[in-house]
Parts: structure tokens; C-alpha cells; sequence
């Protein structure tokens, strides 16, 4: 995206047409829920915390208590998800949010640094049932066929020919290779080479004429997924509609030494890629350490449901100010 | 010598990769939500150019290339360089074969050309977009013909062979469109 022209600049990158789509799509949303008795929930966009995530930044925000003391560092959210499990733990039923989320650095044709999220969690689901609804939800807005379901390890066997789990770090990186992938970085982590091939090869054309949800991860990118009983997956899925990602959920763990151990592990490796450390959600911990219900959660980039709605390519096109205009 | 991030690239920007300048002609942000972000350059070498594609992680950089185009004249050809002059400046450059490369046989005395200087000096020459020259040599056609048929070789002052309508005769002037060697016309002086 090149800058707009400064004398342009103060006009919306989106067409009125693509803003009455969103205000449409944002109601239907809401029905959608309301008429599965889902509750509609804000949490705090700006909290002392943030994600832990290797590949998350989060935007910092000073806040002053009193104009005569010092400015204490918070975060923009990456997403609500830590506030919205503190209600689940604390009793609210099946919950949804429609927010702002905000990433650093990201930012190109299907990133914006603030963006739309739909985030929802159903008591007693699995993260299979949670695909059903991802997928009810995806038929009742786009007018989608049902989606191809199919694991992290068939995807990448039928594709690439690649076994996720065994194949070396030398055979990926043959297979990026034989691919036409010049990479000039070293790569030493086996997610990397696999999220490399994710994104360069199968993405593009993954979900051409349907949505296609991969679940199964390996159990390495868990994230905030519960581990399957097989030891080498976990409960994550993410949903592909035309070459474009579109939501990633997961069967929530609910064990807070897991999620201590894993916001540890990820601090670990921030400090090995020169990033710093981050505060760990002390709160959010405790809401898990006073029981988080059995449920599933998924986050869905608005902006895109609104591209795919309205065929558009630029994420810039749906939106009314994009960072180059703010 | 400055670098840009990887985030701060767009098309345009000239950058040294392994150890050429090149042009950037687009550079997408792939990011999967919860995994590593790479960007995927796509750019011209500037020496041999050649398209080419390679992805970087996010956060590497890149070496800017003090690359700028100028306009300049071609002054005349001594059997071991072409030389040019700077319209701005009238400095002069004289080119080798390597950096005249495939605009050799386009270039007549007084033409006037994009030179692509590197760290001041040239590594590239664009010929005009269109050039007039006469044909020297070619097979006598037939009367009566139109564009439309096969056409014939035709060979120009300037060394070029093109393809003609067998219309076109030996001695006369035509109009060629350098970017992919085509007739375009006959032209006058």
C-alpha cells in the first residue's frame, strides 16, 4: 500500500458501500447469536497485560493515575480473549464480543495494526462442535457451501507430502526449496519452516470455492488449546476461506499450571529473539486456578468477512480510516 | 549507507541484495495470526534484470542502494564503449558492453536514454521507447502487400534485426518499439 496523496487523505480508504455492508454484516452477527442465547459482552481494550505470544506485539499505551505521577505502561489488546475467560470463570454462560484488537507491525493487504475481532466461547463445546458454528455462521453471511474439514497432518501429507511430526528440519526445508521458496534467514524451529509452508504454498489456494477449517495443530502450537490425547496434537483449528485466514480457535485449556508453564515457555523464547519480556496476566491465571468452564473459543477477523462479503482484495478497502489515514 | 526494515519496504525502493541493486517491484506482509511474520520481496536486479522472489522474516533489514536514473544523450560508439552525456549536467559516462547489454542495437547517435547510475556510476542504459531508424539491408517485397501477412528480417543502421511488412523496402525509415522489438510504422525523417 502506497501512501494516499496527502490532499486526499482526510476521505475514508473505504466506499460508502462497504460501510453499509459492515454496519449489516455487524447486525446479522449480533442475530446470530442472540437467537443462539449467546451474551454479548466489552472487556477492557487497555489493560496492565498483554499476550505473551512470540509472534504478537502488542501496542503499548501510557496511562497517568493522577496528571502529577509518572505514566505506567499498559498494553492495547491483541485480543480479549483473557478477559472474556475471567467471565466464563466467573459464571457468565456462553459469551460473544465484537472489539477492536490492535497488533504491532502488521500491516499490508489483509492487516491492518487495529482491526475488527468477533470473538465467541461456547460452554460444552468442543473445538469440533465450535467448527459446526463457525461454519453455520460463515453459511448464514456468506452464502458459503459447508466447509472441507481436515487435520494440520492430512493437509500438509496431501499437499506437500510432508509428515508434520517426523520429517527433518533438512526435508522441509528441501520441500520449501523444491517450491521455489528462497529464504536467506537460517531457520532452526520446525514451526517456522511449517508455518513457512503453510503460508507460501497451501494458503494461497486453500478454501478457493469453500471454506476449509484445518484442526489438529501439533501440539507446539497449542497455544491456548488443550493437548488431544495422542500426545502430538492439541485442539486448534483455523478457518480458511480464498487463500485467506480468517479464524483460529481452540478447545480452551483450562489446567493454570499448563498455561503458566506455557506463558514461561513463550517468555523464553521472546528473550531469545531479542524481544523483551512480558507481564504475566496474574488475573487471568487466577480466573483458570478458580475454574475455567469447559468450553471453546474462536476469533474471527471482521475486516476479512467483510472483504470476502464484498470481494474485495485490500483489507484497507472495508475499512473507513486505515493506519495510513489516522 | 542507510537500510530499511523489511516492514518499510514498498515498490520502488532500490535495495543492494547480495551484493547487486535492484528495484522493488512489491513486497507482500504474510503473517499467520499466531505464527512468524515474513515478507515476500519480489525485485529487478538492476545488472542482469531478472525478476526474482525471496522471503525474509519481518524484523531483518536491508542496504539501501544509491541508485538514481538520469536522462542522458548518446554521444557515439569507438568500437570499445558507448559514450553518453548527462542531459543536466553534460558530464560523460562511457559505457562497456556489459552495461549496454541488450540496448546496443537500439542506440543511433543522439538518442535520448535513461542511464541508471549506481553509487554514480552507470550500470544501465534504457533506450528510448521508440526509435526511428532506416533499414540497410532487406529482401525486395512484394507490391500491393499489407501488414497483415508474415512480413520479412529487415536489418537496421543500428544493428537491430526486426520483422517488417514485405511492403517496407531497403533505404527507408521506420519506427520500432524498443520494449519488445516490434515495427511500428514507417516513419519520416
Amino acid at each position: 500500500m502506497s501512501p494516499a496523496p496527502k490532499s486526499n487523505a482526510w476521505q475514508p480508504a473505504a466506499a460508502l458501500k462497504e460501510l453499509q455492508l459492515r454496519a449489516d454484516i455487524l447486525k446479522h452477527i449480533r442475530t446470530f447469536f442472540a437467537t443462539r442465547e449467546v451474551l454479548e459482552v466489552e472487556t477492557p481494550l487497555m489493560c496492565r497485560t498483554s499476550v505473551t505470544d512470540p509472534f504478537i506485539e502488542s501496542v503499548p499505551a501510557l496511562y497517568q493515575f493522577h496528571s502529577q505521577t509518572v505514566a505506567e505502561q499498559f498494553y492495547l489488546q491483541t485480543s480479549p480473549e483473557y478477559a472474556m475467560k475471567r467471565l466464563l470463570a466467573a459464571g457468565s454462560g456462553s459469551i460473544f464480543q465484537i472489539c477492536k484488537a490492535f497488533r504491532q507491525a502488521e500491516n499490508g493487504c489483509l492487516h491492518n495494526p487495529e482491526f475488527t475481532m468477533l470473538e465467541w466461547y461456547r460452554i460444552g463445546f468442543n473445538h469440533l462442535h465450535l467448527m459446526d458454528e463457525v461454519d453455520a455462521l460463515l453459511i448464514e453471511i456468506l452464502q458459503t457451501t459447508a466447509s472441507d474439514k481436515i487435520t494440520y497432518a492430512e493437509l500438509f501429507a496431501s499437499q506437500l507430502d510432508i509428515d508434520v511430526h517426523i520429517d527433518s528440519l533438512e526435508t522441509l526445508h528441501n520441500v520449501a526449496k523444491h517450491n521455489h521458496i528462497h529464504i536467506t534467514d537460517d531457520i532452526y524451529d520446525r514451526d517456522t519452516w511449517l508455518s513457512l509452508l503453510l503460508t507460501h504454498c497451501i494458503e494461497p489456494t486453500l478454501g478457493s470455492d469453500r471454506p476449509c477449517i484445518i484442526y489438529d495443530f501439533p501440539v507446539s502450537q497449542a497455544a491456548l488449546a488443550r493437548a488431544n490425547a495422542d500426545g502430538k496434537t492439541a485442539a486448534r483449528f483455523e478457518v480458511y476461506y480464498r487463500g485467506m485466514e480468517l479464524a483460529n480457535g481452540f478447545h480452551e485449556l483450562q489446567d493454570a499450571t499448563e498455561q503458566r508453564r506455557r506463558f514461561i515457555e513463550n517468555n523464553k523464547k521472546r528473550s531469545s529473539l531479542q524481544l523483551n519480556e512480558m507481564p504475566i496476566d496474574e488475573n487471568f491465571l487466577s480466573a483458570l486456578q478458580a475454574g475455567l468452564p469447559d468450553c471453546a473459543g474462536v476469533a474471527l477477523g471482521v475486516d476479512r468477512l467483510i472483504m470476502l462479503a464484498s470481494g474485495k482484495h485490500f483489507i484497507q478497502d472495508v475499512m473507513s480510516f486505515d493506519i495510513s489515514r489516522v | 549507507m542507510s537500510s530499511f526494515g523489511l516492514n518499510e519496504i514498498r515498490s520502488g525502493m532500490k535495495l543492494i541484495i547480495d551484493g547487486d541493486p535492484c528495484v522493488v517491484v512489491d513486497n507482500e506482509f504474510v503473517k499467520p495470526g499466531k505464527g512468524q511474520a515474513f515478507s515476500r520481496l519480489r525485485y529487478r536486479n538492476l545488472k542482469t534484470g531478472r525478476v526474482i522472489e525471496r522471503t525474509y522474516k519481518s524484523g531483518d533489514s536491508i542496504p539501501a542502494a544509491d541508485v538514481v536514473e538520469i536522462d542522458a544523450q548518446y554521444l557515439y560508439g569507438d568500437g570499445n564503449a558507448w559514450h553518453f552525456m548527462a542531459a543536466e549536467t553534460f558530464e560523460q559516462f562511457a559505457l562497456h558492453e556489459a552495461e549496454v547489454a541488450d540496448a546496443k542495437i537500439w542506440l543511433k547517435e543522439q538518442a535520448e536514454c535513461k542511464l541508471t547510475l549506481w553509487n554514480g556510476l552507470p550500470i544501465l542504459v534504457v533506450p528510448p521507447t521508440f526509435v526511428v531508424l532506416k533499414i540497410i539491408e532487406t529482401d525486395p517485397g512484394l507490391k500491393g502487400d499489407t501488414a497483415g501477412s508474415g512480413g520479412k528480417p529487415a536489418k537496421l543502421e543500428s544493428g537491430a534485426v526486426v520483422r517488417v511488412p514485405l511492403f517496407v523496402q531497403e533505404g527507408e525509415l521506420i519506427k520500432v518499439d524498443t520494449r519488445n522489438g516490434e515495427y511500428v510504422s514507417r516513419a519520416k525523417e
